[in-house]
């Protein structure tokens, strides 16, 4: 008994600051790091190896004034930008704020080329090894500027893909209320299709991006990370809300899911006719059209028992929407693939949210008319939602 | 390439074809122009102030050599005598390895003769005996192969593992190692406009990495005084993808934009041309504002084409340019092959009026 009490105390003696022994792994991670870089034992595999060099290519701007090339160093050493040659040939440039780029470094190649409207065009960045990056511009065309003009004519495609087909697929909504109780599983279970074919086809448009997005920031991780935080965020937020009001709640929950959705189509919508992509353009905003009218439905489903006022289904059209016109004026003035992976990887998240609300509503509804949650109206309902939403994604795909 | 339209993979657009740019400027016309380019044409891109050609300049002084220079760098032998009644010239060229800038701020691992790209031009007269004594200081294996007519044994070529029981005598001393060194020896024949260059595997790279050199062998007669410059036409491939990014003569890229040559009206010029580049078939040289006569490979004193004004040269092919300039000024020469010439093999002549005797006094074909 004494003995452990000596120890004990002894202990107690010994026992150093707790904050001293949080940072003691860090002092001793940094001793570690500081004896590698001096002992530098790599150097064996290095003796005579270049350095790697990675230059990614953000954004091609083309106006008045010739190109303006916007790069990352996307390599772990500096690059140095030595000459820029178009279409096989030297050509002036500089670079704002110099051209040797440190890792993660952004800079703005300003090249006064006389380029030729419709046609296409290759750059090369000769950088001071002897490296090339090639940047390819497939169709030369003015890039828009966010003049007023022109952000009124993006916000039109926005509008076309966005608002109007939401709004119209809200016009079924009397059609919905006036159903027999047993449809209306199979109305719910149809937005759980819908939602689900949403969800997976954000996801991976999200991915699709991040793997543009320069190595260092991970983008693919992140979009697995951020759609699964958002999710959890969004259940924990509406877990404790009161039943009444929740049908509506979850409209707009689905309307706001969506929204990130169209913000996507949007993105692709702005940047197909910054690109001069404008037939491409003009065939996806019809088919946006078209493959988003569903959406409306998915909207009005919870709300098919209760009557909201109509100003709510004004909000759930804007809020479905109305991100759609944010995408394309993004798409066409200032597209950036992380923001865009970042934007879409919430959206998937807040879309698997209301999936799994809805879900949870199909089940309790079921249960309530003593009916298996797998019942055959409800599994043709989820089939349906899949199908209309896979067969009007044809038309843009 | 085929174009495929996901929505995602045209975010970043980079596939493009002329059909579907011809199909994106039809529906412009008829349906989305007017929302978005507006009804006016647009100008697009600069047209006054657009600037060809590179950014910098290039250091010379830590390349070693001066691409004027090397127009008229005639290598006579570090060592000339007699032996035996005729004249003995003996040269000592080094093989080693030198980062060399191309084209400002651009470096490129070169291997070289003597630290210079091309190699010393060297010159001789026809009959002479040749010593050419070769050590290899760089990292791999090499050899000097000689355009010109000598025994086997001095042909400088790399004995393949399958001729292990042919003669040495048939076959020289084959690629040598670092830290090796050869004596290369043989008469000055035929007369003409040759190169020397490695020839050792893989020789694609061995080439364009740099090792070559002019070989001019003079006529016993000699020809007319003039004007004498060297103008070898090479490339390299900087990223190492078989295809060249810069192109020159005598290596800078737009050197002689730079400085421009000077020649005097009136006064013969005779241009010593030869073509190194990998990769390409063919390069050509052509002369802005006057005509010239042409020796193909020098050897013939008569000309082989007359009153031309471009000229082409397979890999490896060399010949000899005589003209003269009536008018003062400035007169672009460069490959009438437009994407060389704007990847860097252009020059200029800065032709002015004078005394012509005053021209270069480099033909001393019987110096020391």
């Amino acid at each position: 008994m004494t003995t452990t009490e000596t120890t004990d105390l002894k202990r107690d003696k010994l026992r150093l600051p707790l904050w001293l022994l949080a940072l003691l792994p860090l002092a001793a991670l940094a001793i570690t790091l500081i004896i590698f870089l001096t002992t530098n034992p790599v150097s064996i595999f290095t003796a005579e190896a270049p350095p790697i060099e990675d230059l990614q290519v953000q954004r091609v701007e083309l106006d008045d004034a010739g190109i303006l090339v916007s790069v990352i160093n996307n390599g772990p050493d500096p690059v140095t930008i030595a000459q820029v040659l178009v279409d096989d040939a030297y050509w002036n440039f500089s670079v704002a704020g110099g051209s040797t780029l440190d890792r993660l470094d952004t800079a703005g190649i300003r090249i006064a080329y006389p380029w030729v409207e419709g046609e296409a065009h290759e750059i090369l960045l000769l950088s001071s090894t002897g490296v090339t990056f090639p940047v390819e511009i497939p169709v030369a065309i003015a890039t828009p500027t966010a003049d007023g003009r022109q952000l009124l004519s993006y916000a039109l495609l926005g509008v076309y893909i966005g608002i109007v087909p939401v709004t119209l697929g809200l016009l079924w909504y009397p059609v919905i209320r006036q159903t027999d109780r047993r449809w209306m599983n199979f109305f719910l279970a149809l937005t759980v299709g819908l939602l689900v074919f949403l969800a997976v086809d954000t996801l991976f448009e999200a991915l699709e991006i991040a793997a543009t997005v320069p190595g260092a920031f991970q983008g693919q991780p992140l979009v697995i990370l951020v759609t699964l935080l958002t999710f959890l965020g969004i259940v924990a937020v509406g877990s404790n809300r009161r039943q009444r009001d929740s049908m509506l709640f979850l409209a707009y929950l689905i309307a706001l899911g969506i929204g990130f959705h169209n913000l996507g189509e949007g993105l692709a919508v702005g940047a197909a006719f910054a690109l001069g992509e404008v037939s491409l353009g003009t065939f996806l905003v019809v088919g946006f059209t078209l493959h988003n009218i569903t959406e409306g439905i998915g909207i009005a489903a919870p709300v098919a028992r209760q009557r909201p006022a109509l100003y709510h289904f004004v909000l759930l059209a804007l809020l479905a929407g109305g991100p759609a016109i944010v995408g394309t004026w993004i798409g066409g003035f200032a597209f950036d693939p992380l923001l865009a992976a970042i934007f879409l990887s919430i959206g998937a998240g807040a879309i698997l949210q209301v999936v799994y609300e809805v879900a949870r509503l199909v089940v309790r509804s079921s249960q309530r008319d003593g009916v298996p949650a797998l019942s055959w109206t409800n599994i043709a309902g989820l089939v349906a939602g899949i199908a209309i939403m896979y067969l009007t994604a044809l038309l843009v795909a | 390439m085929t174009r495929q339209f996901s929505r995602r993979k045209f975010i970043f657009g980079t596939v493009g074809t002329a059909a579907a740019a011809a199909a994106a400027r039809l529906a412009a016309k008829v349906s989305g122009e007017s929302l978005l380019q507006g009804n006016a044409p647009r100008p697009h891109g600069p047209h006054s102030d657009a600037v060809a050609g590179p950014v910098g300049t290039v250091d010379h002084a830590r390349n070693g050599f001066h691409p004027v220079e090397l127009l008229t760098d005639f290598d006579y032998g570090d060592r000339v005598y007699e032996e035996n009644g005729r004249t003995v010239r003996e040269y000592d060229l080094v093989a080693f390895d030198k980062e060399i800038e191309l084209v400002p701020g651009v470096f490129f691992p070169a291997w070289t003769f003597n630290g210079r790209v091309p190699g010393p031009t060297i010159r001789c007269t026809e009959g002479d005996l040749l010593r050419i004594n070769f050590t290899n200081a760089g990292t791999h294996p090499h050899t000097i192969h000689f355009h010109g007519i000598h025994p086997a044994a001095m042909d400088g070529v790399p004995i393949s593992p399958n001729m292990v029981n042919m003669p040495r005598d048939l076959t020289g001393p084959g690629m040598l190692q670092p830290g090796e060194s050869f004596t290369y020896e043989f008469d000055a024949e035929p007369f003409g406009c040759h190169l020397y260059h490695c020839h050792a595997i893989p020789l694609k790279r061995h080439i364009h990495k740099g090792l070559y050199g002019m070989f001019i062998i003079d006529p016993k007669e000699g020809r007319p005084p003039a004007n004498e410059l060297v103008m070898v036409m090479n490339a390299f491939d900087t990223n190492f993808d078989n295809a060249n990014e810069v192109y020159a003569a005598n290596t800078i890229g737009f050197a002689y934009m730079d400085d421009p040559i000077p020649v005097r009206v009136g006064e013969l010029v005779r241009v010593y041309l030869m073509n190194i580049v990998e990769f390409d078939l063919i390069n050509s040289f052509h002369l802005h504002a006057t005509f010239f006569d042409y020796y193909d490979h020098g050897t013939t004193l008569e000309p082989t084409l007359r009153t031309v004004d471009t000229i082409i040269q397979a890999q490896g092919q060399r010949g000899i340019l005589e003209f003269r300039y009536k008018h003062p000024g400035m007169y672009m020469f460069h490959a009438h092959i437009s994407e060389f010439t704007e990847l860097g093999w252009m020059g200029m002549f800065h032709v002015t009026e004078g005394d012509e005797t005053v021209s270069h006094d480099n033909h001393r074909n019987h110096g020391s």
